[in-house]
C-alpha cells in the first residue's frame, strides 16, 4: 500500500462514485485525503502538505471536476500541474561571475554526498566549456581529502588541498589565487558535511563565505530526506543565503517529497539532480518529472529521453521497415537487445514506468544477465541461422548451445520468444492501421 | 556511570527532544478534555517526526485503548500512557541489547550510501576493544573513492588491524581474506564494512548476497550478526530500505545515526513495528564514544521527559 500511486488511490476515491452523476464538497474532501496521504508517503513536509492541498482544494471546487467525466483523472491533473508550479517552471542553470573565476561553494549535511557531487559537476561543467578546480575544504571527515582527489583524478580534473591542518577559510582563499595563476575559471569548494544546528560549523561556512564570495552557493541534499528537510534547508539558507539545491541519490526509489518541501520554504530552485552510482551521473532537474514522480506516476519523460538518446534512428528506420513487411529476423533481434543494453540496466529503465512500483518490480525478473545470455546464443548462430531461424534443426541448436555455454532448451526458449514477439508485431502493424483510419492515437496523460 | 550515560543520551538528544517535547506537552497540558482534534493533533505531530502514516493510525489507536482501559479523561494524564504505548511498540520484538558474547562474532555492517557505516564501525570497534575484545576490520567498500583510507584511519585511531585490498577489487574476496585472518588470529569480532549501495540496485544487492554467501561457507561456526545502518534524518523510504535489505540478509539490528540533529527518526517506530527488526545502536554525536547501546526505556524517558 505505500507505494501505491496517487492516481491509484484517486481512481479507487472516485470509482464508487461513477455514475452519481454530480459530486459534492464531501467527495472533493475525500479525493483531498488521498492526495495529502500520498504527499505524506513521499515525505513532503506536513505543513507544506497542508498548505499545498488548500491550494488545490480550491482550485478543485472552482473548477469544473465535479461536472467532469472523469473526475478522478482530472484532479491528478490539477494536482500535477500545482506541483509543478510549485517546483519552479522551468529548470536552472548555473550563473557564472563577470569575472573570472566563478566560484561555486557545497555545503550541507554528513553523508548528503557533497564530495561525489563536487566531482560530478565538476565533470558536467567541464563539458560545457569550463576549465573547473576542485578545492578540499573539508579537513574533518578522515580521508575525505583523498577522497576528492580520487574523484578529480578519475575525472581528470585539478584537486587543490592544504591538507587538514590549515583551516577551511585559508584553503578556500589560497585556492582562488592558485586558480587565477592556473587560468582556472571556475572553483568548487567541497567542504565538511555538518549539522545545520552546529553553530561553530556553521559559522565556518559564513567565513568561507565573507573570504571568496562565492557566485552561488548550493545545498547538497539526500533525496530521501523526511520531514526534517524544511528544517535543514531553512537554516542552511537564512545563514548563508543558499542559491539553489542540488539532490542527491534520486536513483533509489524514494518518491522524493523532500524535493517539495525545501524548494516551497526556501523558494530557491533545484538545479541539478544526482542519479547514479557512476562519476557522470548528474542531470539537469525538471519540475515536472519530479512532480509525476512524487505522486508516483513514473518518469515517463526522461525515459523516452533517454531512449532517444540512444537509440540510432537510422536502423529505427529500418526496423520499422522489417516489421511492416516482416523480413525481422535474428540480426535485428540482436541489435535492439544492444540498442536496449545501451540505455542502462534493465532494473532503471523499467522503474521510469508508471505503475513499476517495488509492488509491480518483483513478480518480474529484472536481470541484465538474462540479455547478456539472449545475446551470447544469438552470436553463437551462423549468419544464415540469424537471417533464417527456420533452417535451425536439432544439431544446430546442439552446436549452438555448445558455442555459446549454454544448453539446448535454452536455445530452444529464445527460438520460441522470437518467434512470438514476430507475432506481436504482425498484431502491433495491424492495430497500427486501424488507428490511422481512426484518426487518433495512443494518449497518455500529461503528454 | 549509569546517570552520566543517561544524561548524555539527553544531552545527545536534546535537539530532538526540543521539537517533539515541547510540541507534545504543550498539546497535553493545554487540552483539558479528550476529543478527536487532540488525536488529530498528535497525529500531525508523529507525522512531522517521521513516524509515518500507518504507525502514527496504529499509536493513535493503543493510545486510545489505554486510554480506555485505564479510564482517563483528562488529557494532562494522557503523557504517561502515550510513553507506555510507544515502549511497548519499542518492545514488541523483545529487543535484547546489543552484546558480544564470548563465541567469534562476525558483523556486517550495511546500508545505503552516505548513512555512516565507516563511522559507526569506528566507534563499534573502539567500544569492544575498550570491553576487552580482541576486534578486526574488514574493508569491503572496495567502490567508494578513499573509503578504505578513511577506514584506515579509524583502524590507527582506535587500535584496531584493518584488512583491506585495493579499491575496486572484488569485496567478496576482501571479506574472504579477512574471515581468514580472524581465524588465524583468533579474534573476538571481525566487523565488516560494505559498499553504501541504493537497495533498488539488483546486481549490488547480489553482490551483497555473494559476500553474505562467503561468510556463511568460510566460517559456519561464527554467530552473525548483521547491522543495518540507517540516517535519522531519511523519510519513509527507510522503512523500504529496511525491507529490501532484509530480503537480502536477514537484518538483526538497525544502527540509527545522526540524531544529534533535529531530526527525530521517528521512522524507527514504523520499521519496529510493520518489520519487526529492532534498534540495537544510536548515534548522538560525533565524539567516538557518542554510539550508545539503544535501550527503549532509557530511549523513551530521554526523548519525552
Amino acid at each position: 500500500m505505500v507505494f501505491e500511486s496517487l492516481a491509484d488511490r484517486l481512481q479507487n476515491a472516485f470509482s464508487n462514485l461513477r455514475g452519481k452523476g454530480k459530486l459534492n464538497e464531501k467527495d472533493v474532501k475525500e479525493a483531498m485525503r488521498e492526495v495529502k496521504l500520498a504527499l505524506l508517503e513521499a515525505d513532503v513536509n506536513y505543513k507544506v502538505v497542508k498548505d499545498f492541498v488548500k491550494t488545490v482544494t480550491d482550485r478543485a471546487i472552482g473548477e469544473d471536476v465535479l461536472k467532469s467525466l472523469t473526475p478522478g483523472q482530472q484532479v491528478i491533473k490539477i494536482v500535477n500541474e500545482e506541483l509543478t508550479n510549485l517546483m519552479g517552471k522551468t529548470q536552472s542553470k548555473i550563473e557564472y561571475a563577470s569575472q573570472s573565476p566563478t566560484i561555486l561553494m557545497m555545503a550541507g549535511l554528513q553523508g548528503a554526498g557533497k564530495t561525489t557531487t563536487c566531482g560530478k559537476l565538476g565533470h558536467l561543467l567541464k563539458k560545457a566549456g569550463k576549465r573547473p578546480l576542485l578545492v578540499a575544504c573539508d579537513i574533518y571527515r578522515p580521508a575525505a581529502i583523498k577522497q576528492l582527489q580520487v574523484v578529480g583524478e578519475k575525472l581528470d580534473l585539478p584537486v587543490f588541498t592544504m591538507g587538514d591542518k590549515v583551516s577551511p577559510v585559508d584553503i578556500a582563499k589560497a585556492s582562488i589565487e592558485h586558480a587565477k595563476k592556473y587560468n582556472n575559471d571556475l572553483v568548487i569548494l567541497d567542504t565538511a558535511g555538518r549539522l545545520h544546528i552546529d553553530e561553530t560549523l556553521m559559522a565556518e561556512l559564513i567565513d568561507i563565505k565573507a573570504a571568496v564570495d562565492p557566485k552561488e552557493i548550493l545545498l547538497v541534499l539526500d533525496a530521501m530526506t523526511g520531514q526534517d528537510a524544511v528544517n535543514v534547508a531553512e537554516h542552511f539558507n537564512t545563514q548563508l543565503e543558499i542559491n539553489g539545491v542540488i539532490l542527491t541519490k534520486l536513483d533509489g526509489d524514494t518518491r522524493g517529497g523532500a524535493a517539495l518541501s525545501v524548494r516551497s520554504v526556501t523558494g530557491k530552485p533545484i538545479k541539478f539532480v544526482g542519479m547514479g552510482e557512476k562519476l557522470t551521473d548528474l542531470e539537469e532537474f525538471y519540475p515536472d518529472r519530479m512532480a509525476s514522480r512524487i505522486l508516483g506516476m513514473g518518469d515517463v519523460l526522461s525515459l523516452i529521453e533517454k531512449a532517444q538518446e540512444n537509440f540510432d534512428e537510422e536502423k529505427a528506420k529500418k526496423l520499422e521497415g522489417k516489421m511492416k513487411n516482416m523480413t525481422f529476423d535474428l540480426e535485428d533481434f540482436l541489435d535492439q537487445l544492444e540498442q536496449l543494453q545501451n540505455m542502462g540496466p534493465l532494473s532503471d529503465i523499467l522503474g521510469m514506468l508508471p505503475g513499476m512500483n517495488n509492488k509491480a518490480m518483483k513478480g518480474l525478473e529484472v536481470n541484465d544477465k538474462d540479455l547478456v545470455r539472449t545475446k551470447a546464443i544469438i552470436q553463437s548462430m551462423t549468419p544464415g541461422e540469424r537471417q533464417n531461424p527456420d533452417i535451425i534443426n536439432a544439431s544446430r541448436k546442439k552446436r549452438i548451445a555448445k558455442g555459446c555455454g549454454m544448453e539446448v532448451f535454452e536455445v530452444n526458449k529464445l527460438l520460441k520468444q522470437f518467434e512470438q514477439s514476430k507475432k506481436m508485431m504482425k498484431q502491433f502493424g495491424q492495430m497500427e492501421k486501424k488507428m490511422k483510419k481512426g484518426g487518433g492515437g495512443f494518449k497518455f496523460p500529461f503528454m | 556511570m549509569a546517570i552520566s550515560f543517561f544524561s548524555k543520551l539527553k544531552e545527545g538528544l536534546n535537539k530532538t527532544r526540543k521539537g517533539i517535547t515541547d510540541k507534545i506537552d504543550d498539546l497535553f497540558n493545554n487540552y483539558g478534555e479528550i476529543d478527536d482534534e487532540l488525536f488529530d493533533e498528535l497525529e500531525e505531530i508523529l507525522i512531522m517526526a517521521d513516524v509515518g502514516m500507518s504507525t502514527s493510525m496504529k499509536l493513535i489507536e493503543k493510545l486510545r485503548e489505554e486510554l480506555k482501559v485505564r479510564k482517563i479523561k483528562d488529557s494532562s494524564e494522557i503523557k504517561a500512557v502515550f510513553k507506555d504505548v510507544v515502549k511497548m511498540i519499542l518492545n514488541e520484538n523483545n529487543n535484547v541489547p546489543f552484546a558480544v558474547g564470548d563465541e567469534p562474532t562476525i558483523i556486517m555492517v550495511i546500508g545505503v550510501n552516505g548513512v555512516g557505516k565507516t563511522t559507526s564501525i569506528g566507534k563499534i570497534a573502539h567500544s569492544l576493544k575498550s570491553e576487552g575484545k580482541k576486534v578486526l576490520i574488514a574493508a569491503g567498500d572496495t567502490f567508494r573513492a578513499a573509503a578504505i583510507d578513511q577506514l584506515m584511519i579509524w583502524g590507527e585511531r582506535v587500535g584496531v588491524g584493518v584488512i583491506h585490498q585495493s579499491e575496486g577489487s572484488d569485496p567478496a574476496a576482501v571479506i574472504f581474506d579477512a574471515v581468514q585472518a580472524a581465524k588465524a588470529r583468533k579474534v573476538d569480532v571481525l566487523i565488516c564494512d560494505t559498499a553504501g549501495r541504493l537497495h533498488n540496485k539488483v546486481n549490488l544487492m547480489n553482490e551483497l548476497a555473494k559476500v553474505f554467501r562467503v561468510i556463511e561457507r568460510e566460517y559456519p561456526e561464527a554467530k552473525k550478526e548483521v547491522l543495518l545502518v540507517l540516517d535519522a534524518t531519511t523519510g519513509q523510504n527507510a522503512v523500504q530500505q529496511a525491507k529490501v535489505f532484509n530480503e537480502a540478509a536477514e537484518i538483526s539490528g538497525i544502527v540509527l545515526t545522526k540524531l544529534d540533529g533535529t531530526a527525530k527518526g521517528g521512522v524507527v517506530l514504523a520499521i519496529n513495528s510493520e518489520l519487526n527488526i529492532p534498534v540495537k545502536l544510536i548515534g548522538v554525536g560525533e565524539g567516538i564514544e557518542d554510539l550508545q547501546r539503544f535501550d527503549a526505556h532509557d530511549f523513551v524517558e530521554a526523548l519525552l521527559n
